[in-house]
């Protein structure tokens, strides 16, 4: 169980557009929303009413800026785990509670066998796993595995929940080793990337750097060619005219 | 990286207890004289309690023996299955000198070679962590076995001292082994001081293209488990001082008193000898503490820190 499988030939995973994501952290809520009662012990919060409220959480919400100057932009960077090929938390599991699944290529821990010794969340580079509070156990994204599997639920809701709630539609969810799914050609088409690629860890998710500024949008130039409005020069009979023509459209 | 005390009695007091087998399996002590049967008891007293401080850092240690199972791609699963497989002829072996009397060589060779294999399966737990890369060299491997093997030599002068053995040679060559060890940990943490990060906030957000990345704003506003766990900074302010507490104990002050052994002869010796090795014991407690808290995992990019130690001067 604690060796990775040698190859998966499905590899659900998400695809995340970082020039879409308005950094509204609803992905975040409806994940931990979803995950405190859903699948396995609940994601525990630590003195929640407090002064240092502190929690377990399988997604978080950072902002960057990149750039310089004119150049520089802002960047609201959801981070999950990215259910990695060589995913390095699960060969040094003592216990064989981490584990990639081969039918699927999700990665999950069995809350059962875990002894809470962390060296999982150690050996992960991105810190996409975190100690449950008050379960002692590792919890890490499960993509969903009881919502994108359930009958139960209407068809569109069979998708993890933080793609299901983006509001910007930031989010994506397919098979990233099937070339035709939707997410694989988006990633084709858009250049997806991996994090960290130096760590070797080949992950299936993948994101969709923000697109390079189109020309011409810079400062002093919105208002170009914007015809629809008033000119501020119009005054009198003109602006009247210009009003009721507006009206009419 | 957090300091657990828990994990730092377990490597520093297992290291001691398995360099002290090794030096059975050497034939550099009796196991029947007095020292030699106290010193069993000591290694073995060591390395239980080690490994039962490491169950401390566990969330569910009730659960401990699932980590027996994963010896196929786990060294936390090896270790486990080393040490455990190791007190048997350990264990037969203080058997045979504490109670019979007798020197059973060959069960403390043995001992003595699954001893070297735990030291080195504890310390590719952290050689093997691509995410922690002060850790990340043989060298830690190296250091690992060396201040085992430094300990148990140290133990083994001072019982042999308490037998009515001869010391005066036995303290030069401890001498030349301990300052041997730490010139090699003066490397390790050279290294650590100037080796180049394997990745930047830039490659671990892939927005390198546009420029230089820097954090705007944290995901939460108060600290979590990765803070806690990965991000830990509060010995970086005194990583410098620690060290030259770690010299002082774990090279100074021992270098020292086997010198001074030479001056004395007798009980006053044998004493002088354990202060070597409760102070060396205490340097390398130090160390342990550092080689922890002086370490940064990659994760620390996403929140804006350095992996550079930024100590180089």
């Amino acid at each position: 169980m604690t060796s990775l499988p040698d190859r998966t030939d499905k590899k659900l995973g998400l695809v995340i557009d970082l020039d879409v994501c308005v950094g509204c952290h609803a992905c975040v809520i409806n994940c931990k929303e979803w995950n405190t009662g859903g699948y396995g012990s609940s994601l525990a919060d630590e003195n929640a009413y407090g002064k240092d409220v502190s929690g377990s959480f399988l997604n978080r919400v950072h902002t960057y800026e990149a750039g310089t100057g004119q150049n520089a932009r802002v960047v609201h960077f959801p981070k999950s785990c990215l259910h990695c090929e060589d995913a390095p938390c699960v060969p040094v599991c003592p216990t064989g509670a981490s584990y990639k699944r081969a039918e699927d290529g999700i990665v999950l821990v069995n809350e059962d066998r875990c002894i809470g010794c962390g060296l999982c969340a150690w050996s992960c580079p991105y810190g996409a796993r975190e100690m449950d509070p008050a379960e002692n156990v590792m919890k890490k994204c499960t993509l969903c595995v009881d919502r994108i599997y359930n009958e139960n639920l209407p068809e569109e809701d069979r998708t993890p929940a933080c793609v299901r709630t983006c509001p910007a539609n930031a989010r994506h969810f397919g098979d990233l080793g099937d070339p035709t799914s939707d997410v694989s050609r988006m990633v084709q088409e858009r250049g997806g990337m991996d994090l960290m690629p130096e760590m070797g860890t080949r992950p299936v998710n993948k994101y969709l750097p923000p697109r390079v500024r189109n020309a011409g949008c810079g400062e002093g130039e919105t208002s170009k060619g914007n015809e629809a409005e008033p000119d501020a020069q119009l005054g009198g009979f003109l602006k009247w005219i210009d009003k009721a023509l507006e009206a009419m459209k | 990286m957090h300091p657990a005390y828990s994990v730092i009695f377990f490597t520093t007091l297992t290291g001691f207890g398995y360099g002290l087998i090794v030096m059975y399996g050497f034939a550099l002590i009796d196991p029947t004289t007095l020292a030699g049967k106290i010193g069993y008891v000591i290694a073995l007293a060591t390395i239980g309690g080690g490994l039962l401080s490491s169950t401390l850092h566990l969330g569910h240690p009730e659960r401990a023996v699932l980590a027996f199972s994963q010896w196929r791609s786990s060294w936390l699963s090896r270790e486990g299955v080393a040490a455990v497989i190791g007190f048997i002829p350990m264990g037969l072996a203080a058997f045979g000198a504490i109670i019979l009397g007798e020197n059973w060589h060959i069960l403390a060779v043995v001992a003595s070679l699954l001893s070297i294999t735990t030291v080195y399966c504890t310390s590719m737990i952290y050689a093997q962590l691509k995410t922690v890369h002060h850790w990340a060299t043989p060298l830690t491997c190296v250091t690992y076995a060396l201040f085992s093997l430094t300990g148990g030599y140290l133990g083994a002068v001072a019982i042999g001292s308490f037998s009515g053995h001869s010391v005066k040679g036995d303290a030069g060559l401890a001498l030349a082994i301990l300052v041997f060890t730490w010139v090699i940990k003066g490397f390790w943490w050279r290294r650590a001081d100037t080796d180049r990060a394997p990745a930047s906030i830039e490659t671990a957000t892939g927005l390198g293209r546009f420029g230089p990345v820097r954090l705007l704003d944290k995901p939460h506003m108060t600290d979590n488990y990765l803070n806690r766990e990965m991000g830990y900074v509060v010995a970086r302010k005194h990583a410098l001082a620690l060290r030259r507490i770690t010299w002082i104990l774990g090279l100074g002050a021992p270098a020292v008193l086997l010198v001074a052994s030479y001056a004395v002869s007798g009980i006053a010796a044998a004493l002088i000898l354990t202060l070597a090795v409760l102070s060396y014991l205490a340097g390398t407690f130090v160390e342990r503490w550092l080689f922890f808290a002086e370490a940064r995992h990659t994760v620390s990019l996403y929140y804006g820190q350095s992996l550079e130690n930024g100590l180089e001067q």
